[in-house]
C-alpha cells in the first residue's frame, strides 16, 4: 500500500484500523455461519439455518439485530462496574491481536518486530475478562466458571508460546511477516519449489499449538469454564443481549485469529508457490490465501469441538501440565538442536 | 403363634416356596401373625408391629437382601366415595356400599387396624419375592429399618407424608413430595380428592351402558373378533 | 473390557484426600450449590442441594416432587382402564412398558390369562420401548459429558422405532395400548418386516454409539472409577436394571421372575458388567439395547397366530385379593400392588418406580466427587423424572 500511495501516517492507521475493525465481525460471521450453523449440523445429521437469505448466510445478522434490542439487564448484586467491562476487556484483547495479523507482504496493521511476544502476550489479557465476569456475575455457576477459566487459561498458556518458541528458532525472527518469508524462502533438502512450511519440521509444535489453541478458546474438550451441561454457560451465564454478543464475537474472533496465527507460523501464511516474497500482486491475492488456510485450521478447531466430550478439569490440568509441558520442551531442544547441526 | 394356610388348590405345588416359607417361619418365630403362599407369587407375610425391625432383619439374613420397596395400605372406604355419578353408580345399593370383606381363607387382605405396612423383598439366591406386611397400632409409629435397607430411607419419608405414619429412629423425616406447608396425608382414605369436588368427573361416560338396539351388534362383531386369525404380515 | 486398575482407583481416591487435606489446611468455606431445578442435566426438574468445598461435593441431597402427580391416590379413584391413561406418563420414554405390570397385576386378580398372540405382541412392544428409552440415554450421556453430536443421532433413530410403536398402537409416547385380557387392536399389515429394517437400523446405531463414545478416551477418563457402587450397597438400596447389573448382580426380571410374557421363548442373555462405575452402567445398556433388537428379531419369527383378546366382560370388575407384578422396564424393576375390593376401580395401587430407588442412592455416592463428576454420575444412573416424582 505504501507504494501505491503516499499518505500521511495517521490517514494510512486511520485506513488500517477502520478495516481491521470492520474485518472482525465479519469475520465472525464467517466463522459462524460456516462451522457452527452449517457444518455443525450437516454433522449432527440437521441442516441449520436455511431460513433467512439464501442458505440461511444472513443469520447471524438477524440474531445481531435480535441481541441489540434486547433490554440491557443485569443482576441485582453484580457489581456493575466490572460486570460491564469485563466483555469489552475481552473483545479489546482480540482487537488487539488483530494488530499483528499479516495478509499480504505490505498488508498488515503493524509490522511489530516482536510480533510473536506481543500477540501471546495480548491474548492471555482475555483471561482477566473472564475472571471479571466470572466474579462481578454474583452468581455460584459464573464463579465456578470463572476459575476454572483462569485455572485453564493460564496452564495452557505455557504449551502455547512454547511451541511458538520451535517455530521463532526455526525462522530466527519474532516478526511474523519474517516469518512468513523464511517459510517462502527455505527449502526442503534442497528443494525450494515450495518453500519450508514450518508444519513439516514443526509438526509436534503445531499439533501442541492446535491443542493449546483449543483450550485458550475454551472450546471442548477444554470447555469446563462453559461447560453447558454443568453449569449452564459458565462465566457468561448472566450476560445477555449486546454483552453476550460481545462475547460470541470475541470467542470467535480469537478463533479466526488464533487461526491465522497458526496459518502464518505453521503453513506459509499469504504466500503460494510461484510467486516472488515481494510481489505486489500478493497484497491482493494474499487475504484469500489467508482465508483459505485459516478456514483449514478453524476446520478441524470445530470438527474437534463438535466430536468431543470434555475433560475434568483436574484430568485438563494434568494434561497441560504432564504432557504438553514437556513436549513443548522437549521440541524446542530437538529444534535448537537441529538448528545447530544444520 | 404360626398360623399358616394350605397352598392353592392348584395341584402344582411351589416346592422352592414352600421351603423359603418354612425357613422364614422358622427364623420369625412367634413374630410371625399369619402367612400365605400361592405357587409362582411372592410370599406373603403379616409380622407383628413391634417386631418390624427384627422380621426385616431376620428375613435379610434368610436371603431377602434385595429392597423392593416400603409403603402403607390404608383400608378404610372413602367416604365419598369414587365420585362417579353414573347410572351404574347410582344403582347401587346400601348393601354394595358396605366395604366388602375380603375372605381371607382363598386371599390375603387387610389386617386388624386400619393403616398396614407393607413392605416387599426379593431374594437373588432363590429368585422369590416376600412381601412383609404388619398392622400399625393407633399409635402410628413404627420402627425404623434404615439400618437394615440403607433404601428405606426415601420410602419411609413417603410414607410418613403420606400416611402419617411415624418411624422411630429415622433422622430426617422430613416431607419428600409434598412441599412443606402441606398440611395433612393426602393417602389416607378420609383426605378428599378436592379436584373430584369441586368438578364432576368427566370419564363417566367410558361405563355408560351401551343403547340395546346396538347391544346385539356389537356383541355378535365382538365374538367374531375371537374366530378371526388377526391382521399382519 | 477391562475392570479399573487398582492403581487408577488408588490414584482417584488419593488425590482427593490430598484435596481434603489442602482444603483443611487452608480453611476454606463451603458453597452451597443447587443443581436444579432448571439444568440441563437433570432430566426434568430435579433438585440436588451440593455442599461444595471448591470443587468436591461434601454433602448432595436430592429434592423432589415438583412434578409429582399424586398418581396413587389419582387411581383409586378411576376405573382400571382408565388408570392405563396414567400410568402411561410415569416413564414417558418407556412408552408402552408402563402398562404392562399393571394390566398383568389386573389380569391375575381376574385370573384371565391372555392369549398367546397377545402376550408375543406385548413383548415385541415391550422391547421396542426399551430400545427407544435406552437409544435416548446412550445419546444423551454423550451431552452430559460434553459430546454434542451422538444424541442427534440418537434422535433421528429412535424416531424409527416410534414410528412403529405408533403403526401399531397409535401414540408415540403414550400408547394406551393394553387392555385387560389382551391388547387393544391387532398388528397391521407389514409391519413385521418394517420392524425388522428397523432393528436393523438400530443395530448399525449402536456400532456408532460405541465407535462415537465408547472408545473415546476422553469419555472413558470421564467415566471410568466415577460413581462406584459395589453390590451390597446396590441391593440394600433396591437399586435395579442397568444399574444392577453393572455392579456384577446377576439379576433381570425377565429371565428371573418372567410374569408371563414371552420371554421365555427366545434365546436371549443377560449382560453384567463387574465394575460398577458409570462407564460400567453405559456399556450394560449399550449391550441391553443390542440385545433387544435381538430379542424383537426373535419374537417377530414367531408370532403365534389367535385371538388378541381374551373373553373379558364389557365392564370389568376385578375380584377381591391383592397382587403384585414386576417387570424389567428399561428404567429397572417397575412393580404395581394392586389391591382390589372387587369394584370398577382398584382400590390401592402401589406404584414401585425403578427411578424413586435410583435416586436414593445419590447420597451415599456422590460423596467426595467433583462437581463434573455429579452429572456424570446422574447421567449414568438415568432416570426419568415421571419415574421418581409419579
Amino acid at each position: 500500500m505504501t507504494t501505491l500511495l503516499a499518505l500521511p501516517y495517521w490517514q494510512e492507521t486511520g485506513i488500517k484500523l477502520g478495516l481491521a475493525l470492520a474485518v472482525i465481525p465479519t469475520t465472525s460471521l464467517i466463522l459462524v455461519y460456516l462451522f457452527l450453523f452449517k457444518m455443525m449440523a450437516f454433522m449432527q445429521s440437521r441442516l441449520g439455518p436455511n431460513d433467512t437469505g439464501p442458505y440461511g448466510t444472513l443469520q447471524l445478522i438477524a440474531e445481531a439485530i435480535k441481541f441489540l434490542q434486547k433490554e440491557d439487564i443485569h443482576p441485582a448484586q453484580a457489581d456493575r462496574r466490572v460486570f460491564r467491562m469485563a466483555p469489552v476487556v475481552v473483545l479489546a484483547s482480540t482487537f488487539l491481536l488483530y494488530v499483528v495479523l499479516p495478509a499480504g507482504p505490505d498488508a498488515i496493521v503493524q509490522n511489530l518486530d516482536t510480533g510473536v511476544f506481543y500477540a501471546m502476550a495480548v491474548s492471555s489479557l482475555s483471561v482477566l475478562g473472564i475472571l471479571m465476569a466470572g466474579w462481578a456475575s454474583a452468581n455460584k455457576y459464573a464463579l465456578l466458571g470463572g476459575l476454572r477459566a483462569a485455572g485453564q487459561l493460564i496452564a495452557y498458556e505455557l504449551p502455547l508460546i512454547l511451541a511458538v518458541m520451535g517455530v521463532v528458532i526455526q525462522a530466527e525472527t519474532l516478526n511474523l511477516q519474517g516469518i512468513v518469508i523464511a517459510q517462502a524462502t527455505g527449502e526442503i533438502f534442497g528443494f525450494g519449489a515450495i518453500g519450508n512450511p514450518f508444519i513439516l519440521t514443526q509438526f509436534l509444535a503445531f499439533l501442541i499449538f492446535m491443542i493449546a489453541a483449543q483450550a485458550e478458546l475454551t472450546q471442548t474438550p477444554f470447555d469446563m469454564p462453559v461447560a453447558e451441561t454443568e453449569l449452564v454457560g459458565g462465566f457468561h451465564i448472566e450476560y445477555t443481549g449486546f454483552r453476550f454478543l460481545l462475547f460470541f464475537m470475541a470467542e470467535f474472533g480469537t478463533a479466526f485469529a488464533f487461526a491465522a496465527l497458526a496459518s502464518v507460523m505453521f503453513l506459509g501464511g499469504w504466500w503460494i508457490p510461484g510467486f516472488d516474497v515481494d510481489d505486489n500482486i500478493l497484497n491482493v491475492l494474499g487475504p484469500g490465501v489467508m482465508l483459505g488456510k485459516i478456514l483449514l485450521v478453524a476446520f478441524f478447531i470445530f470438527w474437534v469441538r463438535f466430536t468431543y466430550p470434555r475433560l475434568r478439569e483436574d484430568q485438563l490440568q494434568k494434561f497441560a501440565w504432564k504432557v504438553l509441558i514437556p513436549l513443548s520442551l522437549a521440541n524446542i531442544v530437538l529444534t535448537g538442536i537441529f538448528k545447530v547441526v544444520f | 403363634m404360626t398360623d399358616e394356610e394350605a397352598v392353592e388348590e392348584t395341584p402344582a405345588v411351589d416346592d422352592t416356596r414352600e421351603q423359603l416359607l418354612n425357613e422364614l417361619s422358622q427364623n420369625l418365630g412367634d413374630i410371625l401373625v399369619e402367612s400365605h403362599l400361592r405357587p409362582h407369587e411372592d410370599v406373603w407375610l403379616r409380622v407383628r408391629i413391634d417386631a418390624w425391625q427384627d422380621a426385616a432383619m431376620i428375613s435379610k439374613n434368610s436371603g431377602f437382601e434385595y429392597f423392593g420397596f416400603l409403603s402403607a395400605i390404608d383400608w378404610h372406604i372413602a367416604p365419598e366415595g369414587r365420585y362417579e355419578d353414573t347410572e351404574f353408580d347410582a344403582g347401587l345399593t346400601e348393601e354394595d356400599e358396605e366395604p366388602v370383606e375380603i375372605d381371607s381363607s382363598t386371599g390375603y387382605g387387610g389386617g386388624d387396624t386400619r393403616f398396614q405396612l407393607l413392605m416387599q423383598l426379593y431374594s437373588l439366591r432363590d429368585q422369590v419375592g416376600v412381601i412383609l406386611k404388619s398392622d400399625v397400632g393407633d399409635d402410628m409409629t413404627v420402627d425404623t429399618i434404615r439400618d437394615v435397607f440403607p433404601g428405606a430411607d426415601w420410602h419411609e419419608r413417603e410414607t410418613h407424608e403420606m400416611f402419617g405414619i411415624s418411624f422411630r429412629g429415622h433422622p430426617t423425616l422430613h416431607p419428600l413430595y409434598l412441599p412443606t406447608e402441606f398440611e395433612g396425608h393426602p393417602l389416607r382414605k378420609d383426605f378428599p380428592l378436592l379436584a373430584r369436588q369441586v368438578k364432576p368427573w368427566p370419564g363417566v361416560v367410558d361405563i355408560e351402558e351401551i343403547p340395546e338396539h346396538l347391544e346385539a351388534q356389537l356383541e355378535a362383531e365382538v365374538m367374531a373378533a375371537f374366530e378371526v386369525n388377526g391382521g399382519g404380515a | 473390557m477391562t475392570a479399573t486398575s487398582d492403581r487408577e482407583q488408588m490414584a482417584y481416591v488419593s488425590a482427593q484426600a490430598a484435596d481434603a487435606r489442602v482444603n483443611v489446611e487452608l480453611d476454606t468455606g463451603d458453597m452451597t450449590l443447587n443443581i436444579g431445578p432448571q439444568h440441563p442435566a437433570t432430566h426434568g426438574t430435579l433438585r440436588i442441594a451440593c455442599q461444595l468445598d471448591g470443587e468436591q461435593v461434601v454433602v448432595a441431597e436430592p429434592i423432589m416432587g415438583y412434578m409429582h402427580r399424586g398418581y396413587e391416590k389419582l387411581c383409586e379413584v378411576r376405573t382400571y382402564p382408565q388408570c392405563t391413561t396414567l400410568i402411561n406418563r410415569i416413564d414417558w420414554l418407556g412408552s408402552f412398558a408402563n402398562e404392562v405390570p399393571f394390566i398383568l397385576a389386573a389380569e391375575r386378580l381376574m385370573e384371565v390369562e391372555a392369549p398367546p398372540r397377545a402376550q408375543w405382541i406385548r413383548t415385541i412392544l415391550f422391547e421396542l420401548s426399551r430400545i427407544a428409552n435406552l437409544a435416548l440415554f446412550l445419546g444423551d450421556m454423550g451431552v452430559q459429558i460434553g459430546a454434542l453430536t451422538p444424541v442427534f443421532f440418537a434422535f433421528r433413530d429412535r424416531e424409527r422405532v416410534l414410528n412403529q410403536i405408533e403403526e401399531v398402537t397409535g401414540g408415540r409416547f403414550h400408547p394406551n395400548f393394553d387392555r385387560i385380557g389382551g391388547l387393544k387392536d391387532d398388528i397391521p399389515k407389514g409391519w413385521i418386516e418394517e420392524t425388522r429394517s428397523v432393528m436393523e437400523k438400530m443395530r448399525t446405531f449402536c456400532d456408532e454409539m460405541e465407535d462415537l463414545l465408547v472408545g473415546n478416551e476422553i469419555f472413558q477418563a470421564r467415566c471410568r472409577g466415577v460413581g462406584v457402587i459395589p453390590p451390597e450397597v446396590a441391593l440394600g438400596y433396591g437399586l435395579s436394571g442397568a444399574n444392577l447389573r453393572a455392579s456384577g448382580v446377576d439379576w433381570d426380571l425377565r429371565r428371573d421372575a418372567n410374569p408371563g410374557l414371552a420371554w421365555d421363548q427366545v434365546d436371549w442373555r443377560v449382560w453384567t458388567h463387574p465394575d460398577g462405575d458409570s462407564f460400567a452402567r453405559y456399556w450394560v445398556r449399550l449391550q441391553e439395547t443390542r440385545e433387544a433388537t435381538r430379542i424383537v428379531d426373535q419374537l417377530l419369527d414367531g408370532i403365534p397366530s389367535g385371538p388378541i383378546m381374551a373373553k373379558v366382560p364389557r365392564i370389568i370388575k376385578v375380584p377381591a385379593g391383592e397382587a403384585y407384578i414386576s417387570t424389567e422396564n428399561p428404567l429397572g424393576e417397575m412393580g404395581y400392588y394392586v389391591v382390589s375390593k372387587g369394584d370398577l376401580g382398584p382400590f390401592r395401587v402401589k406404584i414401585r418406580t425403578p427411578s424413586f430407588n435410583n435416586i436414593s442412592i445419590v447420597p451415599w455416592v456422590m460423596k467426595g466427587v467433583y462437581v463434573p463428576d455429579v452429572i456424570t454420575i446422574l447421567g449414568s444412573l438415568y432416570f426419568i423424572l415421571g419415574d421418581i416424582d409419579r
